[in-house]
C-alpha cells in the first residue's frame, strides 16, 4: 500500500459523461491487480473530507486510469482536475479477481459503471483466455464498452443490442455459454448481481463479483463496508479488505 | 534545545501526547502500515466487548460537510478473541495500549476489565459510556450521572491501572459528568466522543444511514470538542484527553491550550494514516521554534 501524489497526466470525457483520469503512479501501476481500487483524496480541503473508492480501470506503463460520472462534489472535482495538478492516492487496496483457475473463457458481466474495472482485466488476460464481454445498460447512453473486447450488449429499453437486461442475455445465450468451460467475472448495480447470482447458481457457473459500499478509509479500520457472508452468520466480511471482489455464493447480494 | 514530548495521564507516562482514538486504527495491525506506533504516545483499540460484536447492518457511514457520520454499532472481535489472535501483533511494539471497553449492562464492564488487567501490555482501560449508535448500554448510560458514577466505581475496583472513562458531548452540562467520574476514581477522562447526527436521502426520505442515526466526527465538531474540553477545564481537576476533529499539529496545540494533557487522532486516520507520526515531529518544531521546553506546559494554558 501507498500513500503518494500522483500528477494528472489528461483527463478524458470519453462518451456518455464518463470520464477517463490518466495519471502517473509507478509505484502503483507495477504491483497494482485487475479488481483492485485505489481510495483518493480529491482536495486538501476538508470539505469534501473522505477519500473516494475508485476501482482501477486501466493501466498502461507507469499510468493507471480512473473511470467515472459525476455522481455529486467529490467527483465533480475530479472531473475538472488541471493536467499537471496532482491527486492523493491510497493503493492499491482490496484482494482484486482471481484470474488464474480451470477456464477457458472468461465471461464479463458488466452493468453501467460496473465496467470500469473490465479494460484492465481484459488487457491482462489477452493472449491468456478468450474472453466475452456482456455489457448492459437501462439505455444506449448507460451501455460502456471502452477498450473492452467481444461485446455483446443490452439495454432495457432496447435502444442498442438485446432489449432486456444483461442477464436476460446471458439466459438467450446459455447454450453458447454451456458449451465452453467458463468463469463469470461481474459488477455493477444490485439488481443486476442478485439475477446474476440466481442464474450462477441454477446452472452452476463459477462467478466472482466486485462489490460496493460507503466507506470511508479503505483498508478496514474504520468497519464502515460491512458485506453479509453466507458461510459465517455471525460476521460481517468487510468489502474494503475481504473484497471488494467474492465469490458470488459467498456473500449475500 | 531539548524538547520534552512528554506528558503524564495520572500514573500514565506518554512520550508525547499524540494517541490513535478507538473505533480508528482497529487493532493496530493495518495503520501500522502507514505510521510506525512506536513513536506515538498511546494507541486504544476498538471497543472491545465480553463477546463478540457483528455490528450494525450497511450504511454505516455517510459523508457530512467537513465530517462524517458512522453507526458501525461496536463491531469487535470480544475480548477472547483479542487476547489470543490481537495481543500477540500488538506486543511486538512498545507503545501502551489502552483498552476500551463498550458493554451493555455494568456487568460487562466489570468483566472486561477483570479479564483484561491481567494482560501485562494492557496499560489503562478507557471505558466507552458513549457510543450513540447501540440500543443497550452506549449513551443510554453516557446521560445518566448515577450510571457513569456507578460504572466508574465498580470498574476502578477490579483494576489497579489508569481508568479513563470516555465522555459523551450529549449532555447539557459534560463538567458534572467528569466530575462524577473523578469521584468514583477515574484517573482521567477523554472528551468527547461522537455528537448525534443524521442526514437524509432527499429523493428516497430515508436516512443515509440504516440506524438512521450516527456519530458526527471529522472538522466540524472540533469547536464543539474545544468548548467541552474547556468546560471540563474550568470546573474539575481532572486530566482530560481531547479528541474532537482535530486534522493537524495545529489543532493539537490548540486542544491542549484548552485543557488537554493528551489527545486523540480520530477521523484523520481514515484520510491520512501517516498523518499522526507527522504531527508528532511538527509539535517538535513548533515548541523549538515557541522556545517550549516541555510541551506539558501548553495544558489548560488559556488566557481567558
Amino acid at each position: 500500500m501507498f500513500i503518494l501524489n500522483a500528477p494528472v497526466e489528461e483527463t478524458i470525457e470519453i462518451d456518455n459523461r464518463i470520464y477517463l483520469l490518466k495519471v502517473n503512479a509507478p509505484e502503483i501501476s507495477s504491483v497494482i491487480k485487475p479488481g483492485q481500487f485505489l481510495n483518493i483524496r480529491v482536495s486538501e480541503r476538508v470539505s469534501p473530507l473522505l477519500r473516494r473508492p475508485f476501482s482501477v480501470c486501466d493501466v498502461d506503463g507507469e499510468h493507471l486510469y480512473l473511470m467515472f460520472n459525476i455522481m455529486g462534489e467529490g467527483t465533480n472535482i475530479l472531473a475538472h482536475k488541471p493536467k499537471g495538478s496532482e491527486i492523493d492516492i491510497l493503493g492499491p487496496l482490496g484482494n482484486g479477481f482471481n484470474l488464474d483457475g480451470d477456464y477457458e473463457t472468461a465471461v464479463i458481466v458488466a452493468g453501467g459503471l460496473g465496467a470500469a474495472p473490465f479494460p484492465y482485466f481484459t488487457r491482462s488476460l489477452i493472449g491468456k483466455k478468450e474472453i466475452i464481454s456482456f455489457i448492459g445498460g437501462r439505455s444506449k447512453d448507460d451501455v460502456i464498452t471502452y477498450n473492452l473486447k467481444n461485446v455483446k450488449e443490452a439495454t432495457e429499453d432496447g435502444s442498442r443490442g438485446f432489449k432486456g437486461n444483461v442477464v436476460q442475455l446471458l439466459e438467450k445465450d446459455i447454450e453458447l455459454l454451456k458449451s465452453k468451460k467458463i468463469k463469470i467475472f461481474a459488477c455493477g448495480p444490485t439488481p443486476m448481481l442478485r439475477a446474476l447470482k440466481s442464474f450462477c447458481i441454477k446452472n452452476i457457473f463459477e462467478c466472482e463479483v466486485s462489490t460496493e459500499c460507503a466507506m470511508a478509509c479503505g483498508f478496514g479500520i474504520c468497519q464502515g463496508c460491512p458485506i453479509e457472508s453466507t458461510t459465517e452468520q455471525e460476521k460481517y466480511l468487510l468489502v474494503c479488505k475481504d473484497g471488494p471482489v467474492f465469490n458470488i455464493k459467498d456473500v449475500v447480494i | 534545545m531539548n524538547i520534552d514530548l512528554s506528558v503524564k495521564i495520572g500514573s500514565l507516562k506518554l512520550r508525547n501526547p499524540i494517541m490513535l482514538a478507538s473505533g480508528t486504527v482497529g487493532y493496530g495491525n493495518e495503520i501500522s502500515e502507514f505510521t510506525d506506533l512506536n513513536k506515538l504516545g498511546a494507541i486504544v483499540t476498538k471497543s472491545l466487548s465480553l463477546k463478540p460484536r457483528k455490528g450494525n447492518p450497511p450504511q454505516r457511514i455517510t459523508e457530512t460537510p467537513a465530517g462524517m457520520l458512522n453507526a458501525i454499532g461496536l463491531a469487535n472481535v470480544g475480548v477472547e478473541v483479542f487476547l489470543k489472535e490481537k495481543i500477540p501483533f500488538l506486543k511486538k511494539f512498545d507503545v501502551p495500549l489502552i483498552c476500551n471497553i463498550a458493554a451493555s449492562t455494568i456487568e460487562e464492564y466489570v468483566e472486561c476489565t477483570r479479564t483484561l488487567t491481567a494482560e501485562e501490555i494492557i496499560k489503562a482501560f478507557e471505558i466507552n459510556i458513549s457510543c450513540p449508535n447501540v440500543r443497550e448500554g452506549g449513551l443510554i448510560f453516557g446521560n445518566d450521572l448515577n450510571a457513569v458514577a456507578k460504572i466508574t466505581d465498580r470498574v476502578r475496583a477490579v483494576t489497579n491501572k489508569p481508568v479513563i472513562i470516555k465522555l459523551s458531548p450529549n449532555v447539557s452540562y459534560i463538567a458534572a459528568f467528569a466530575k462524577a467520574a473523578k469521584e468514583n476514581g477515574a484517573d482521567a477522562v477523554s472528551a468527547i466522543n461522537t455528537l448525534v447526527g443524521t442526514a437524509f436521502n432527499i429523493i428516497t426520505r430515508k436516512p443515509k444511514l440504516q440506524n438512521v442515526t450516527g456519530g458526527l466526527s471529522g472538522p466540524a465538531i472540533k469547536p464543539v470538542a474545544l468548548a467541552k474540553v474547556l468546560e471540563i477545564s474550568c470546573e474539575v481537576d481532572i486530566p482530560i484527553i481531547g479528541i474532537g476533529g482535530i486534522m493537524d499539529w495545529k489543532d493539537v496545540i490548540e486542544f491542549m491550550i484548552a485543557g488537554s494533557s493528551a489527545v486523540q487522532i480520530g477521523t484523520l486516520n481514515f484520510i491520512d494514516p501517516s498523518a499522526p507520526g507527522k504531527i508528532v515531529k511538527q509539535l517538535e518544531e513548533y515548541c523549538e521554534k515557541m522556545a517550549i521546553e516541555k510541551i506539558s506546559s501548553l495544558t489548560a494554558s488559556y488566557i481567558l
